[in-house]
């Protein structure tokens, strides 16, 4: 045993603290925010509307964009050049495969739903916070669902599992290291995302799994009161 | 025996079990999970004898057969015009839907609606595709001109609107504004100046506080307020 404590004091199997925020940007057609510990995301659903070029048009359904982009200063590090990256590119991609499986877009043919998430700070688990707040703004867009979408990282540093790596976490430097990005279907434990940074023994992976689940079931609450608490103010 | 875990008027999420066995029907928002019924979309819990169903709160207008909307021209063709319907698809006005005047054999058909004038037409049809088909003969229906148009969210049009039009009457009554609601969210407004910001304020009211209870009441309170106040500042 030697990771003993987590640097910023949390339990191994305790996440960051989370906020959620529903119809947070008036000119979007579904919004959100979601925080967890210096993580920041917010997600603005267009559509669906209209596609054009109309090659990419899709007779049988309507498709997902969804677009991850960090701002200028929004690391601990270096200025991130604005625009998209090779990196940006990857997350935008996993975050509309993560987000997909839960999505019907059938009534829609020809037709597109634009997902922007920005990131004003980021500190660790980006595109999982990215997830949780997109899939809030599309139920706050109106659009048919079969279940929210959380998702949290798992993984493990030195000889420890851990739910919801920081920053100091993921640049452990005195033992190996893994990030595993999961999202969920929270109502049918169902992974929509699953991805691994590292190494990592498949008991191991399991275990990690099982507290991520845990974990995910939390955010899934945060997730569902936000949501209820937008619109509970209009019916009352 | 089944079980619903919900009660009418209840705000519910994607994914929220609704109902538990089969002796409940699922009905629109709603799907069956196994033996469950379970919510699609964020919605307003309606259960209506043995069948739930959830009442949407947001979302796009989406075209539907006989609803009566505001379109914009867009594009004009050889046969017709294209009018955006502020929903993800754009319809068809054909020449012979949309005036009952004799149009000449290779008239300028911007002579008779222009690119960027409003009109109120009527959905004839919609294909799965979502291809639309809008006509203008019919009673009301009718190329706009002056007053301004206003955008509310397109599931409140039936509260903007009331029972039997009562709550757009009594705009109009109050205003003294010619109002037309289209069911795709837009509202046009034609009155005075002081008319249509009045008429403006109340709609914006209407859309707040759409599903409390005595809305009816509350708006012709505000109504009431505001004409006397304006009546006082005259005097």
């Amino acid at each position: 045993m030697t990771y003993k404590e987590r640097p910023d004091g949390r339990k191994f199997d305790e996440s960051r603290k989370i906020e959620a925020k529903v119809g947070v940007i008036d000119n979007a057609d579904g919004s959100a925010s979601f925080k967890i510990g210096n993580t920041l995301a917010y997600a603005a659903v267009y559509g669906p509307r209209n596609l054009h070029p109309r090659f990419l048009q899709d007779p049988s359904k309507g498709i997902l964009r969804c677009n991850y982009n960090m701002m200028p200063f929004s690391g601990s590090g270096d200025r991130i050049r604005p625009g998209g990256s090779r990196r940006s590119k990857e997350i935008s991609l996993v975050t509309q495969k993560a987000l997909l499986p839960v999505l019907n877009l059938d009534n829609y043919p020809n037709s597109v739903v634009d997902v922007f998430i920005e990131f004003p700070q980021t500190e660790a688990g980006s595109r999982c916070a990215g997830i949780c707040a997109a899939s809030m703004a599309l139920a706050d867009a109106g659009l048919e669902m079969k279940d929210l979408v959380s998702a949290v990282s798992v993984g493990r540093v030195d000889d420890q599992i851990v739910v919801d790596l920081d920053y100091a976490e993921e640049a452990y430097e005195d033992g190996p290291v893994a990030d595993i990005p999961i999202a969920m279907m929270p109502s049918y434990d169902k992974i929509t995302l699953l991805q691994m940074d590292g190494l990592i023994q498949k008991k191991d992976l399991q275990k990690a799994l099982e507290m991520g689940k845990k974990s995910l079931k939390e955010i899934h609450e945060v997730q569902k009161k936000a949501l209820k608490e937008k619109y509970q103010g209009e019916v009352k | 025996m089944g079980k619903i875990n919900v009660k009418d008027k209840d705000v519910v999420i994607p994914g929220e079990i609704l109902a538990e066995g089969m002796d409940n029907f699922p009905g629109s928002g709603t799907y069956r999970e196994g033996d469950n019924i379970a919510a699609s979309i964020v919605g307003l819990v309606s259960i209506d004898g043995r069948t739930i169903k959830l009442i949407p709160l947001s979302g796009r207008y989406i075209p539907k057969k006989f609803d009566t909307i505001i379109c914009k021209v867009i594009d004009v063709n050889m046969s017709g015009w294209r009018v955006d319907t502020n929903s993800p698809y754009s319809a068809m006005l054909s020449l012979k839907e949309a005036t009952s005047k004799f149009i000449e054999r290779g008239a300028d058909l911007r002579q008779i609606y222009d690119i960027g004038d409003s009109v109120v037409c009527k959905v004839t049809n919609v294909t799965s595709q979502m291809l639309v088909d809008v006509s203008m003969k019919g009673p009301g229906l009718m190329k706009l001109s002056g007053g301004r148009i206003l955008g509310v969210e397109n599931n409140k049009v039936p509260r903007i609107i009331g029972k039997q039009g009562s709550m757009v009457s009594m705009i109009k009554d109050a205003t003294g504004c010619n109002i037309v609601v289209g069911q795709n969210g837009l509202v046009w407004i034609n009155g005075s100046p002081e008319g249509e910001m009045k008429a403006i304020s109340a709609i914006h009211k209407i859309e707040q506080e759409s599903h409390m209870s005595g809305l009816t009441d509350n708006i012709k309170q505000f109504l009431g307020s505001k004409i006397e106040n304006k009546d006082g500042e005259k005097n």
